[in-house]
């Protein structure tokens, strides 16, 4: 067992209205930012996560967005980011 | 009739459902969301609130409870099921219901009365009102905003499943009428066999002239009064 550290994105899907994302889009224009032609807003969920190997890993994730972290209904996932964890498990050298 | 009113931590409607069972000469209970046991409920309604902080997803956590095996179960085998507000968010993570409650196009915590029209009156939650029927009723969601892909939406509205909708004072469904962005300005939607309900607005809040209106009484009528075999 190794543990690898996650990111996985849950973003609006295309098309679904994104009440946050136009809220923060009218803000940035308000500051003068008038390049900024759209914004979806979305979360990062940080995972740690003890599996065999990478696959594993990125498998555990996979099922757990389509469980849990990501309402199909209006959201897409995507595993972001997979790295061997460096930090210790706590006890041991 | 006996209801069992499932409970969640963060749950905050649950007295309110209570007492307008018992308004109505049911007889409510509670049930802990860790029971994996309905017991002899007649009925089961999952009332409005916070269940676990509405973290992640309102309704997204709550619909993993250990008591949701047994309220799918009941409702697959036939059994009236009744989601209020968060209630209705946890039907719909949980596949009960079709679709979504995304955040209000407001962004708003919405607290205010709505009007909403009865589409039908031949369900089981709606045969004591009239048709077109409008009601007056609390809303109090920041999650409100009924979403769902095309398909999904034409065929609620061909099978005539959107039981409640938001309308003005005159019955017509504006897009001011709407609180919170719905498509459709859908308030409440039954599933294909017409045994569970969601909505967003409280029915369990408009049961007292005090309160400002009775309007929700009809739908407890509806579910208390006929015996249990007539139902359509």
């Amino acid at each position: 067992m190794s543990l690898f550290q996650l990111e996985i994105r849950v973003t609006p899907r295309p098309g679904v209205l994104d009440p946050e994302g136009q809220a923060i889009h009218h803000a940035l224009r308000a500051l003068g930012y008038e390049g900024a032609q759209g914004v979806r807003f979305g979360k990062a969920i940080h995972i740690e996560l003890a599996a065999e190997d990478e696959d594993a890993a990125l498998a555990t994730a996979e099922e757990m967005c389509r469980k849990l972290l990501a309402n199909p209904v209006t959201e897409d996932y995507r595993v972001e980011g997979i790295a061997k964890s460096t930090v210790g498990t706590g006890g041991g050298e | 009739m006996k209801a069992a009113v499932v409970t969640f931590p963060g749950s905050n409607c649950d007295y309110d459902l209570y007492k307008a069972v018992q308004a109505v000469g049911g007889e409510p209970s509670f049930v802990w969301h860790r029971e994996t046991d309905l017991g002899d409920a007649d009925l089961v309604m999952l009332p409005g609130g916070f269940s676990y902080g509405d973290y992640l997803r309102a309704g997204a956590i709550a619909r993993f409870s250990p008591v949701m095996d047994a309220v799918t179960e009941f409702a697959r085998s036939g059994g009236p099921v009744l989601g209020i507000c968060n209630g209705f968010q946890i039907l719909c993570e949980a596949g009960l219901l079709p679709g979504a409650l995304i955040r209000n196009r407001s962004l708003l915590f919405q607290s205010h009365d709505v009007r909403v029209r009865v589409e039908r009156t031949d369900t089981l939650f709606t045969f004591d009102y009239q048709p077109g029927q409008v009601l007056r009723t609390p809303i109090a969601h920041a999650e409100g905003n009924f979403r769902a892909d095309e398909d999904t939406i034409a065929r609620l509205e061909g099978e005539g499943r959107v039981v409640f909708r938001y309308v003005d004072a005159q019955g017509r469904a504006t897009p001011d009428a709407n609180p919170n962005g719905s498509v459709e300005n859908i308030a409440g939607i039954i599933n294909e066999t017409g045994n569970v309900l969601g909505m967003m607005p409280h029915p369990e809040r408009a049961m007292e002239p005090l309160l400002g209106s009775t309007d929700g009484k009809g739908l407890f009528m509806s579910l208390f009064t006929r015996p249990a075999a007539s139902l359509p």
